[in-house]
């Protein structure tokens, strides 16, 4: 599958602006980050802290206010098969199979139909969803579906995916089986990651890095690197060096989201 | 076998005592020529509907009639059917177009299609065709405006997602839009069916010389009163299967949608 020698996110002194209702919203600000291939990088803030209009931007969905965002060297304009997305729910395409979901990249790309039935198939079951094919993603559960989502984004063979919030709809034990089957995911397919989440717990168990966010707007206030051995188990959280990074963490996230919330004054 | 909770067999029943309760009310206020306020001197029995009915299907030319009408309906149908989902695509999709396009058509929706009958006799140079153009009227107005609400509705993430699996603009219209936009469109085309329906019959009734509607004026015409009520429900059959045979087709189209939503569409 993937070699894992692509995948180096550039994100330079981003700033984002939106106008809302006639009045400008800085949402990120000298926002700067680069991944190495192969990495999941987890970006960690509390909710409007622009974490979402960050991977939007690498997504290509924003554009910069400021600053640059590339990958591989190039610059990010427009959205692209290289730069696959899974949205926290209600983005298959509901009119199409699983396998027509899956497929969708290879036929904009020109595959013929029975090889990218072949391929889907593959990414398929790599996410434990073979003999789900033919069933409609209104007939599947939220886990389900995104696993389809992940298989849909994998199959491109994209540089790298980017997760925004992907188990947060989920239910609790829901959400801890998909976090380990990303992990066994990304053990075969080795997609550099950048992964949008408020839960300190996933960002942990999953990321390589942990970028926390400040409120907005959105700047890095800490890199933190993550050093657990892999593969992890759900059991890690529970390790003295799994408390103390989490520690670390809760004490920055929670003065950002005191600062957010007094920062909503009218 | 048990009843269901819901009432199992008895609801059956209630539903067909509640029909031939109607038939009783109908036949005894015909045949003791009630008359309060409403008067049932010149309604026909159930039976010489019946009998009516009877004689109505052995000729030839009460099948001419409806053969007329079906054709009027189809044709008026299917233009709208074209025009109404290639336009309500094109506006809702592009601004330009939304611009361009909408304003004269939302100038006139509020008129409704049979008062255009003396217009339409003026513009088109047959009888036949005027019926129609009122026909595709009637279709012509759900239809467009379905198939604008069903794009403006597409959840944006959709496209978003389309966009970053590789997908280009033409793509995006194909993949998306149009499926996308379906169940509205067969909404569209649900209404705007019944309404042509009521179009064609006060067209025909007003300026025809063929079709159900004609055939069910003249018969009031001639004190024909049994063939009026045999017109009628020709009518009202001619509808529902129109309009079964549209939910039909939009089941087809639409495997993804669950039994029930579909059955409510």
């Amino acid at each position: 599958m993937s070699t894992g020698a692509t995948g180096r996110i550039e994100i330079t002194d981003l700033g984002i602006e939106f106008s809302r209702n006639g009045r400008t919203v800085e949402a990120v600000r000298a926002f700067t980050l680069m991944t190495t291939p192969g990495e999941i990088v987890a970006l960690l803030g509390p909710s409007g802290c622009g974490k979402t209009t960050v991977l939007n931007a690498v997504a290509g969905f924003v554009a910069p206010t400021a600053g640059q965002v590339a990958v591989d060297g190039e610059a990010v304009a427009a959205p692209g098969a290289d730069r696959g997305v899974v949205f926290q729910q209600h983005s298959l395409f509901p009119w199409k199979t699983v396998l027509g979901n899956v497929e969708f990249g290879l036929k904009m790309r020109g595959v013929g139909k029975a090889a990218r039935t072949a391929q889907a198939r593959t990414y398929l079951s790599l996410v434990g969803l073979i003999g789900f094919e033919h069933a409609y993603p209104g007939e599947l559960s939220g886990g389900m579906q995104q696993r389809v989502g992940i298989a849909r984004v994998l199959v491109n063979r994209p540089r790298v995916m980017l997760m925004d919030e992907p188990f947060g709809a989920l239910d609790a034990q829901t959400r801890l089986t998909m976090q380990e089957l990303l992990l066994s995911v990304w053990r075969e397919v080795r997609t550099t990651i950048l992964f949008v989440t408020h839960d300190i717990d996933e960002a942990l168990f999953l990321a390589d890095r942990v970028a926390v966010m400040t409120a907005r707007p959105g700047q890095i206030r800490d890199l933190v690197a993550v050093k657990l051995a892999r593969p992890r188990a759900a059991t890690v959280i529970a390790t003295p060096e799994f408390m103390a990074l989490k520690a670390r963490i809760l004490t920055q996230v929670r003065e950002e989201s005191v600062r957010a919330l007094s920062g909503r004054r009218p | 076998m048990a009843p269901a909770p819901d009432g199992g067999w008895q609801r059956p029943v209630r539903r067909v005592l509640s029909i031939g309760f109607f038939f009783v009310v109908w036949h005894y206020s015909t045949k003791w020529d009630v008359d309060l306020y409403v008067r049932f001197q010149n309604i026909p029995t159930p039976w010489e509907v019946l009998e009516e009915a009877a004689a109505q299907l052995r000729g030839a030319a009460f099948y001419g009639h409806i053969l007329a009408s079906l054709e009027r309906i189809w044709l008026g149908f299917a233009v709208a059917t074209v025009l109404g989902i290639a336009l309500g695509l094109l506006i809702g999709w592009f601004r330009l177009a939304e611009d361009t396009l909408f304003p004269p058509i939302e100038l006139l929706r509020p008129i409704p299609a049979v008062a255009w009958v003396p217009l339409s006799i003026m513009l088109w140079p047959t009888e036949r065709s005027s019926i129609v153009f009122i026909t595709t009227l009637g279709a012509f107005f759900p239809i467009v405006l379905n198939t604008v609400h069903g794009v403006e509705g597409i959840d944006r993430q959709l496209v978003r997602a389309a966009t970053s699996l590789g997908a280009g603009r033409a793509a995006i219209f194909r993949e998306v839009v149009i499926p996308g936009a379906l169940p509205s469109i067969v909404t569209g085309l649900s209404v705007g069916m019944g309404v042509s329906w009521i179009c064609l019959i006060s067209a025909e009734m007003i300026s025809g010389q063929f079709g159900v509607g004609y055939f069910t004026w003249v018969a009031y015409g001639i004190v024909k009163y049994s063939q009026v009520v045999v017109g009628m429900l020709t009518i009202g059959v001619l509808g529902m299967l129109s309009s079964a045979l549209i939910r039909l087709v939009g089941w087809r189209c639409m495997p993804w949608l669950p039994r029930r939503v579909k059955d409510g569409g």
